[in-house]
């Protein structure tokens, strides 16, 4: 099992600081998948804690310019290992304005996935800060439970307003409701709900689209003005909104009545999955 | 914006109170000023709208919003009066954010019913509406300080900007603060006295900050610091305040606020005194 990869693009290294940014501000562990393609950071919440989980994917080619992993075996050629999210958006911390960082995946002691940043410095010698970040591998009898997972068929999707806008929102609603109503219809309306003793408040976006559908698909079989209505925890929601720092080119939302919500967010290299348990 | 145009008259007739804002931060800043309590009691007449909180009986906040502030302020009867609870309240009015990015304003329409009704509201921001049913409390009776200007001994007005530092490095670990108002020195005093000793702070009667200086006779008075603490969030807004006290001992401070429009608003502060000093006592 071996992995190496190196950012030396400035632009590049920024944009996956920001990944890791992002997944820290999500999930506490997480888990990192590395195949020959792609790098999958992966949430997979037991349904006591809240039953979420998420999906983000990023083509490695956009980020590094030497990659070079060695799976568990030639037809397997997967590594999922374990770590804090938090310990490597604090090692990328580091590497602001590095000229180079390079990841790896090490045994000293125990298993580690070492970041090591070069810095510019002004003299020409140059300085290289080393972030050991324990993980643990994960054996294959537990891939099955990190696949990507499946969407069900959704009853309506629709394009987010800004997330900037959901966000306050949402954050409002938090200080007085636990939970929320999210409901949407197939002619670009989005209601965003809470009721308590107290208030009841709800927010209208109006004119936000449908996602056209692809050629294969079953056309829609419901009312265009019918609402499909989900009740999440609103932290869950909240966690979410609160960890995008930049706006996505593309923010989806699909409803699936009573079960789940699956937002899926599409930056210009990364895709973003979330999956919210509906509130039984 | 669209909402508030749509509105035909038939619907306002249902209404006993109605009125639109095309800037709620007008409105909200003034109730952030007095929200230390979770529940306000609202009274609107066609003057305007004034928004009472209390605490301990001793303490009474009241926000005075006149009508002018508002675009359009219908009042069918003489006086309205609802109560609500002022948290939730500040979370609706401000659900598109506190901060809004500048050249947004968020609209608001506000319509209550009357008796047994929820007090709406209709917040509009870039196309975004969201309506919020607040439902309305039995009111409660609120404290008559008595504070007639026969019974005032003295009165002070100070620029805000005088207090405000007195008031943000006020010694915590005391449990009151000494309000001294004389004729001679020292004038004007504040004091506490805590953990790590007293302090005295003066003001001249002739400094720039003091813009009028009436007393006849020498008043010291102790009020709870925890009770007074809560008034600096209208002091931080204010650009003046008033100071007055009673021959009871009875404290009325009043800031005088801009909003964004430069409409003029009023923040009452109305205090009992905490024990009693005897008058005699002569300040050191």
């Amino acid at each position: 099992m071996k992995f190496r990869a190196k950012i030396v693009d400035a632009a590049c290294l920024n944009h996956f600081t920001r990944v890791s940014n992002m997944i820290a501000r999500l999930a506490k562990t997480c888990t990192l998948r590395i195949s020959p393609e792609k790098l999958n950071f992966i949430l997979c919440d037991r349904l006591a804690s809240g039953g979420v989980s998420m999906w983000s994917e990023l083509e490695q080619e956009n980020f590094f310019s030497e990659f070079q992993m060695e799976g568990v075996s030639a037809e397997n050629n997967v590594i999922y290992v374990e770590l804090a999210s938090e310990n490597l958006s604090r090692a990328l911390k580091t590497a602001q304005n590095a000229r180079t960082l390079k990841i790896k995946l090490t045994n000293k002691n125990f298993p580690c996935l070492t970041v090591s940043v070069e810095l510019l410095s002004v003299s020409s010698s140059s300085r290289i800060v080393t972030h050991d970040i324990p993980i643990k591998v994960i054996p294959r009898r537990l891939w099955k439970d990190l696949q990507e997972p499946s969407v069900p068929d959704a009853d309506v999707s629709i394009y987010l307003p800004a997330l900037k806008t959901m966000k306050s929102v949402v954050e409002k609603m938090k200080n007085i409701s636990n939970h929320l109503v999210m409901e949407a219809n197939l002619s670009g309306d989005l209601n965003l709900k809470i009721e308590t003793e107290l208030v009841c408040v709800t927010t209208h976006f109006r004119d936000l689209g449908n996602p056209p559908l692809a050629s294969g698909d079953t056309p829609w079989d419901r009312d265009p003005a019918e609402m499909a209505e989900v009740c999440v925890d609103i932290r869950k929601l909240l966690q979410l909104l609160a960890g995008q720092q930049v706006n996505p080119t593309k923010a989806l939302c699909s409803l699936v009545a009573g079960r789940m919500l699956h937002l899926h967010l599409l930056y210009e290299d990364v895709s973003l999955q979330y999956f919210i348990p509906a509130r039984s | 914006m669209p909402f508030l145009t749509q509105r035909v008259q038939a619907e306002t007739d249902q209404y006993c109170f109605v009125a639109s804002l095309d800037n709620v931060r007008n409105f909200s800043t003034i109730l952030k000023a007095i929200h230390f309590r979770d529940h306000a009691t609202c009274f609107t007449t066609k003057n305007g709208i004034k928004v009472t909180v209390e605490n301990a009986k001793c303490v009474q906040a009241n926000a005075f919003i006149q009508a002018e502030v508002f675009q359009e302020f219908l009042v069918q009867e003489e006086t309205v009066v609802f109560r609500v609870n002022l948290t939730v309240l500040l979370d609706c009015l401000s659900i598109f954010g506190s901060n809004p990015m500048p050249g947004t304003l968020t609209a608001l329409r506000m319509c209550y019913q009357g008796y047994g009704h929820p007090l709406m509201l209709f917040l509009e921001e870039g196309g975004v509406v969201t309506v919020c049913k607040i439902n309305t409390q039995e009111p409660e009776e609120t404290l008559d300080f008595g504070f007639g200007n026969a019974n005032v001994t003295s009165k002070i007005i100070l620029l805000s900007e005088g207090l405000r530092e007195a008031f943000s490095e006020l010694d915590m670990t005391s449990e009151v603060l000494q309000i001294t108002i004389s004729p001679d020195k020292p004038y004007f005093r504040l004091s506490t006295f805590g953990n790590a000793g007293s302090s005295h702070l003066d003001y001249p009667k002739d400094c720039d900050l003091m813009e009028t200086f009436q007393c006849n006779q020498t008043q010291v008075n102790r009020y709870k610091l925890s009770l007074l603490k809560p008034s600096t969030k209208a002091l931080v807004l204010s650009c003046k305040v008033s100071i007055r006290t009673d021959d009871r001992g009875f404290l009325s401070l009043q800031y005088l606020i801009k909003n964004e429009d430069g409409h003029t608003c009023f923040v009452d502060y109305y205090c009992s005194p905490d024990e009693d000093v005897p008058a005699a006592e002569s300040p050191v």
